[in-house]
């Protein structure tokens, strides 16, 4: 057997960026290679150097980093010390990047149609009309719909997957040997991710195209990439095919990077390995209670409804309820209205009709602007999406977790405050020492923590959690979901969990509510729900999410 | 100040020095504003006709005027008015600005369009004849100066303040603000204000300048401040009457103190907003 030259071959690469506090390494001397045609995963956790690494293989390095050392060769010539004039040649004809957030790649003043042309026209003399006529074949190709009228459509009048379609639709315009995808479907829905990825998958495979995908998904990596190589701070830690990696991870990081993936079925309790469980306090874990047969909800609503001001709806008909101490996830696509209804029942925002019941009492018709007086506003705490933009920058982390503390439960500063911001961050697993820390100082994970802190500091009894853990690591989501339901058992707190992410909504939620549109699809008991579910649009859902398990089995199938 | 701020700003002066100077400046600046009339080598209102128009020399380093005042003297001392005025009138208009704007940025609505529909009035004037016209209805006094310039800038004020707490007002921590037990003008003014003032500064800075040329300006024209009160806008005007007679001192060295004043403050502001926010950097 021989081995064909690699496409790509890279030597010990080290990328280091100059930065105020000295050079940082940002990749740390890696080696891999590629076959023509060849599907790789790149994967790994924020910092661990996956994407400045795509970079560095194109050369679109920040103007602060800098290739300190190592090879990269493609077609034996050496991108490292390439002219900028050949590389410009190369990346219109054998190279191309696609990235995230393709809005943000696209000339929003620009049609698409003329950009793809731009894009054909930057690298080979033809005349304006055969680009056009190629760039709609190009628009045909990733198959976008009336591609003919789409051509004179501005990035703002299409949506993020098709936006991806046009930039693969550039990337490919010219044929490269190698595509670099930079986490293409990260911020588009699962349904749509599974578009995008099909599509991808499908043309690299027709044009023999050579496919690096960077991602921090292990799912995803999994279900597209015959091998796959994980980083972790600049290094790389293990490299196998994708079956053998999830199956037996050998490296200590892979391993816990598995582990720490919800798959379908994954327990809360079996996410984190056994040194990260010393960072949150021990406590014996209690079977949920099962609410006993007619206890009255803890939480009712009625026949919600939503519209805005310019007559859209944003929600139609919700009605459900919630136990004390239950967990009920809340799981729909981009604007399928769950964060309008999860605002409407933190009494965020007002309702335009519709009743909501807490503990027996209506608190619907207090308005939004008044309710934080009302009695009830300690009770229903929420848990916002984004920790990085969920602290005041002003606040350290003792403020914000003494702020509802001294609001809602009218706590003077003194040493019972102290004691009691104290005791939820121990319940939260924050060190003591990071209080006096401001968000700027603190890690995602530790933010996060924070912004749960300060959700059960008055011990509220029903929890909103607007997509607590999607700007999080795996690793970090795992813990701090391990936290929560912890924290949920405690307290007998009740969960509304608000997520795209169905792999965790099954493992946090008893029951789940599919939401599409505003308006409520299906309902049930989550593992019932999500082994068979009812409706198409809920088993469309499901499927779309890529399982590790199930990709094994089909590998296998079409392996044997 | 924390250390690392103190840092960060040592960082930004090593590569940009002249932000260091211009703080130097505005800082002898604010101190011969406030000291001014105890260290004038000449008392800057008693006439000596005998020594008029005298070119700069060693006794009289800016030479004297068509009185015989010492116009170092008078330059010195007018700093104190000119930054009394320039300095209360962007107060004024910084603390109105800042908390309509912040209001506005953070209700939209009917109050946003109101507000805006003004400020867009405001602006269709050319400023500087709106202050001129503003002084001579208020009538011809140095508060009404600072009036004036206060209503003149104010515009400025509210929209910076408006867009800044525009942007911020979805994030997760204004509502977390709400959530935990404020009412919205609590989040306001204790959580939005204070986040967007360190911009508000820089913006301030910048401005001052601008004030200090506008009362001169106001002053030049013969509104506000009346001689013989030393001040550089009548300075100046005062001296123009002479330069056609190669006395040029009475106008430069005026001139020279008020463009000085205003580059230190501009400067300053530059370099602060590298300081506050190193997004901006060029």
């Amino acid at each position: 057997m021989t081995t064909p030259k690699p496409l790509l071959d890279i030597e010990n690469l080290q990328v280091t960026f100059s930065t105020r506090r000295g050079p940082v390494e940002a990749v740390r001397g890696i080696s891999l290679s590629l076959a023509e045609g060849e599907t790789l995963g790149i994967v790994g956790e924020s910092g661990s150097g996956k994407s400045v690494t795509g970079f560095a293989m194109t050369r679109l390095l920040d103007a602060s980093g800098k290739i300190s050392g190592g090879r990269i060769s493609f077609r034996d010539r050496d991108i490292t010390k390439m002219t900028s004039a050949s590389l410009r040649e190369m990346h219109g004809s054998a190279m191309a990047m696609i990235f995230q957030n393709p809005r943000g790649a696209l000339n929003p003043i620009r049609a698409i149609g003329q950009q793809i042309a731009d894009a054909i026209l930057a690298h080979r003399k033809i005349s304006a009309s055969e680009a056009r006529a190629e760039s709609l074949e190009l628009l045909r190709a990733v198959k976008i719909r009336d591609p003919e009228k789409r051509m004179n459509a501005y990035p703002h009048e299409l949506s993020g997957g098709m936006c991806q379609r046009v930039m693969i639709a550039m990337a490919i315009s010219s044929n490269p040997a190698l595509l670099i995808a930079d986490e293409p479907t990260t911020g588009l829905d699962v349904t749509t991710q599974k578009v995008v990825m099909d599509l991808l998958a499908s043309i690299a495979a027709e044009r023999g195209m050579a496919t690096i995908l960077i991602t921090h998904d292990l799912g995803l990596a999994a279900r597209y990439c015959r091998r796959v190589v994980v980083m972790e701070q600049g290094r790389l830690v293990e490299e196998a095919d994708a079956l053998t990696l999830f199956r037996s991870p050998q490296h200590p990081y892979t391993k816990r990077l598995v582990a720490a993936s919800p798959t379908a079925t994954s327990r809360v309790e079996d996410l984190v390995t056994d040194d990260e469980k010393l960072l949150v306090p021990a406590v014996p874990l209690a079977p949920p209670p099962k609410p006993a047969h007619g206890t009255p909800p803890l939480l009712e609503v009625l026949d919600l409804v939503k519209r805005f001001d310019d007559g859209t709806v944003g929600v139609e008909n919700f009605s459900m309820a919630i136990a004390p101490g239950e967990s009920v996830g809340l799981v729909g696509e981009s604007g399928s209205g769950k964060s309008t209804t999860s605002r409407m029942i933190c009494r965020l925002l007002d309702q335009t009709e519709g009743v909501i019941n807490f503990n027996g009492q209506s608190i619907s018709h207090i308005p939004a602007r008044e309710f934080h007086q009302a009695p009830q506003r300690r009770e229903i705490q929420i848990v916002f999406q984004d920790p990085n933009d969920s602290l005041n920058p002003r606040f350290n982390a003792f403020d914000c977790i003494a702020h509802p503390l001294i609001r809602l439960l009218g706590m003077r500063n003194g040493a019972a405050l102290r004691r009691r911001v104290g005791e939820c961050a121990h319940r939260v697993g924050l060190p003591a020492n990071l209080l006096e820390r401001f968000p700027h100082q603190l890690s995602g994970g530790q933010k996060a923590r924070i912004g749960i802190a300060r959700a059960i500091a008055c011990r509220p009894k029903l929890l909103v959690l607007d997509e607590p853990t999607a700007a999080l690591d795996v690793s970090v989501q795992a813990v701090v979901l391990q936290l929560l339901d912890r924290l949920r058992r405690e307290d007998n707190l009740a969960f509304l969990f608000v997520s795209h992410d169905l792999n965790v909504v099954r493992m946090m939620c008893q029951r789940t509510i599919v939401l599409r549109n505003g308006a409520i699809v299906e309902e049930g008991e989550s593992h019932q729900l999500f082994d068979s579910p009812k409706t198409d649009y809920t088993r469309e859902l499901v499927d779309a999410v890529p399982h590790i398990e199930m990709i094994a089995a089909e590998k296998m199938a079409a392996g044997a | 100040m924390s250390s690392a701020t103190l840092q960060h700003a040592a960082f930004i002066l090593r590569g940009n020095p002249i932000t260091g100077i211009a703080a130097i400046g505005a800082a002898l600046l604010i101190f011969v504003g406030i000291f001014g009339p105890w260290i004038v080598p000449y008392d800057p209102i008693a006439s000596n006709v005998q020594n008029a128009l005298m070119p700069p020399s060693a006794a009289h380093w800016a030479g004297t005027d068509q009185l015989g005042r010492d116009v170092f003297s008078r330059i010195i001392v007018a700093a104190q008015l000119d930054l009394a005025i320039a300095v209360s009138a962007v107060g004024i208009s910084f603390a109105l600005g800042a908390v309509i704007g912040a209001l506005c940025g953070y209700s939209g609505g009917k109050l946003d369009r109101a507000v805006g529909r003004f400020v867009d009035v405001l602006m269709a004037f050319p400023l500087f004849v709106l202050a001129m016209a503003m002084v001579a209805a208020l009538g011809n006094r140095v508060e009404n100066i600072v009036i004036a310039t206060a209503i003149i800038n104010l515009p400025f004020y509210i929209r910076f303040a408006r867009a800044e707490v525009n942007v911020r007002r979805n994030l997760g921590w204004v509502e977390a603000a709400r959530a935990c037990g404020d009412s919205h003008i609590s989040v306001v003014l204790r959580f939005l204000l204070p986040n967007v003032l360190p911009a508000m500064v820089v913006q301030m800075s910048l401005n001052l300048g601008w004030a200090i040329i506008n009362a001169a300006g106001l002053s030049f024209i013969g509104l506000g401040v009346k001689p013989p009160t030393p001040e550089w806008g009548i300075m100046v005007a005062e001296g123009a009457r002479f330069i056609s007679t190669g006395k040029w001192w009475l106008v430069a060295f005026p001139g020279l103190a008020l463009m000085l004043a205003v580059l230190c403050f501009n400067l300053l502001g530059d370099g602060l907003r590298d300081i506050l926010d190193p997004r901006q950097r060029t």
